[in-house]
């Protein structure tokens, strides 16, 4: 276990490594770094302080060992637009975006799982029809236009929901959130709602699949021969098997929630790191997109390892594979 | 192989397997619809959208169904500019379509070759390649096509050239796999005693072979691909305002969409809809009757 958990986190290493790489070379070697990390409306003094504290002048291997210790370190310069480091603008929105996700993830989960036992356990109803129907909507809706039809509907024609920000927050534990009150509430459901669709689909479907393939196994025939009610035998056994995969896919799938956290953000004027990344796409303020994709992909990169030592603790035979490949 | 079927070209053995689902016929009747209708949108559009002396200011954000002051009729309202709705999605979808398309064949061809390379090669190559397929595959495809175009810049080029980006690696490792299969079946074994040289076998003998799960891969790749043009144009950030998509047309609707003049976005979208669906639908289908498992 001690050698697999090193062995990944030596990857996890490495492939921020690759793509800090990445990052550089789109910045500094493709882009001309003066334009992309120097308010175009400072002065000559200025621009050659910042060069020189940025290190622009030295060679290209230098350069790209000072910006890793500046990255290392937070700085990776001020938003143009704001005037404050770029990580501490990212930082301050991030909160807003990971209660979005949470959110979604939570509705998604919440309704995907129900829908998708009922759909694996009596898959030639009506029900069940409707609801694989409904999911292949979910694949194939685009979220924006969903987001917009809700605006319409909801906010539009029965004015019953606020179409845009985040509404009143509360300070829990020195964080803004917006689910702990009522007008917070209403300004999240939509949003999360919209995020969350294409989770739910995917959710009922692999639920679904788990669900079928369980039904037919030797455990659940074994568990009605005993008389065990119905009920027990869905609960209990079927799933406990399906959880497993359900559990990892939830986990892998955060990280893209967090990506298309960015249309939802963009269309209900949501003010997370999504929105702050298309409002800085839009003003070419390009310290903010360099600093948001080193922390994203900081995070992806995160999410993969937590979710793969999870899952190796969760089921053995992964560990085994690993040790011998 | 059926028995039934035996002695039927593969062709209409194709055929007559994909037309059990009644479902993916409507689909794929409804896609070839499409299709015609976007080729031939100059022909059967009412109005010339981009035509600045067909459009009328005084028809401007018409509701469906209303005349206009010259006693047309526009189906499906018109827009801010006064052009008709309807004219405007024919060509959108042109566009749509056309990029859709376009990105993913040539994605295809690379993924294809890259794949194939990965496969024949083996060793350090096969490692190289096959680490960054995952490593692209580890990020969403939204993700990585908002950075390469915030880098890039706008223009059809630049979302060709992302859209590209994001889907070669699918391809590569469904390539891949299959081509590991394939290379060590007997008829390649054959072919290499036959001294034919490495393209010859890579390209006449296993790719042949690897084609079905690859044309219902690409199937779906359309459909992902049109909408994700579709989201980055939404977002600003896709097409420019001289190429109107569909999804330029939604988000140019957008600002209107709270004065309840929903049809500006409405119907775009549902046009993205319908292909969308339909080529998933299709897709679906393709799968099950390409599946050598389920025959």
């Amino acid at each position: 276990m001690l050698a697999y958990i090193s062995r990944r986190l030596l990857q996890s290493l490495l492939v921020l490594f690759v793509m800090s790489l990445l990052v550089f070379l789109g910045v500094y070697a493709i882009g001309n770094p003066v334009d992309i990390l120097i308010n175009p409306q400072a002065d000559q003094a200025e621009i050659e302080r910042v060069k020189a504290s940025l290190g622009l002048d030295q060679p290209v291997w230098v350069q790209y060992w000072s910006f890793l210790v500046n990255a290392l370190a937070g700085d990776l310069g001020k938003s143009f637009a704001a005037n404050i480091p770029a990580i501490q603008l990212i930082l301050q929105r991030m909160p807003a975006t990971v209660e979005l996700a949470l959110t979604a993830m939570v509705i998604a989960i919440v309704l995907g799982l129900p829908l998708g036992l009922w759909a694996g356990l009596k898959p030639d109803s009506v029900a069940a029809k409707t609801i694989m129907a409904g999911s292949i909507l979910g694949f194939s809706l685009p979220t924006f236009w969903v987001g917009l039809m809700l605006i319409m509907v909801f906010s539009v024609q029965l004015g019953w929901l606020p179409s845009t920000g985040r509404g009143q927050t509360a300070e829990v534990l020195g964080v803004h959130l917006s689910i702990f009150t009522w007008d917070g509430i209403r300004h999240i459901l939509m949003p999360a709602f919209n995020l969350a669709l294409f989770k739910l689909a995917l959710l009922i479907r692999l639920t679904r699949a788990g669900a079928r393939e369980a039904m037919l196994q030797d455990y659940v025939r074994f568990a009605r021969a005993k008389g065990l009610a119905e009920e027990r035998v869905v609960r209990v056994h079927v799933l406990k098997n399906i959880l497993i995969p359900i559990v990892t896919v939830v986990g892998l799938e955060f990280g893209s929630v967090l990506a298309f956290a960015i249309i939802t953000e963009t269309i209900f004027a949501w003010p997370g790191m999504g929105k702050l990344l298309i409002d800085s796409i839009n003003v070419l303020d390009r310290p903010v997109i360099v600093a948001y994709l080193l922390i994203i992909v900081f995070i992806f990169v995160l999410i993969n390892l937590v979710v793969d030592l999870l899952y190796s603790a969760l089921d053995p035979r992964v560990r085994l594979t690993g040790v011998r490949a | 192989m059926n028995g039934t079927l035996a002695g039927a070209s593969p062709a209409r053995e194709f055929a007559e397997s994909f037309a059990r689902s009644r479902v993916a016929v409507a689909a794929f009747a409804a896609l070839c619809l499409i299709l015609v209708a976007a080729i031939c949108a100059p022909l059967v559009s009412p109005q010339n959208p981009y035509d600045l002396a067909q459009l009328d200011i005084m028809d401007s954000k018409l509701a469906p169904g209303e005349k206009s002051a010259s006693g047309a009729t526009y189906l499906l309202g018109t827009d801010d500019q006064g052009r008709d709705m309807l004219s405007a999605i024919l060509y959108g979808l042109r566009i749509s379509l056309g990029v859709g398309i376009m990105s993913t064949l040539a994605a295809l061809a690379i993924g294809l070759a890259i794949g194939l390379i990965a496969a024949y090669a083996g060793g350090w190559l096969d490692a190289l390649i096959m680490r960054v397929v995952d490593l692209q595959l580890s990020f969403p495809s939204i993700l990585i096509a908002l950075v390469l175009l915030a880098v890039l810049g706008q223009g059809v080029d630049k979302i060709i050239v992302a859209l590209i980006t994001v889907q070669w690696a699918y391809y590569a490792r469904t390539v891949r796999g299959n081509a590991l299969v394939e290379k060590r079946k007997e008829y390649v074994d054959a072919a290499v005693c036959l001294a034919y040289s490495a393209p010859r076998v890579l390209f006449r003998h296993i790719l042949p072979n690897c084609l079905p799960p690859l044309i219902v891969v690409a199937t779906v790749q359309v459909a992902h691909a049109i909408a994700l043009e579709a989201t980055l144009s939404f977002l600003g950030l896709g097409m420019p305002i001289t190429s109107p998509s569909l999804g330029l047309l939604i988000s140019n609707g957008f600002t209107h969409l709270l004065s309840g003049k929903y049809w500006i976005s409405f119907f775009p979208g549902i046009a993205l809809l319908v292909t969308i669906v339909g080529i998933n639908l299709v897709g679906d289908q393709l799968r099950d009757v390409l599946n050598p498992r389920l025959k």
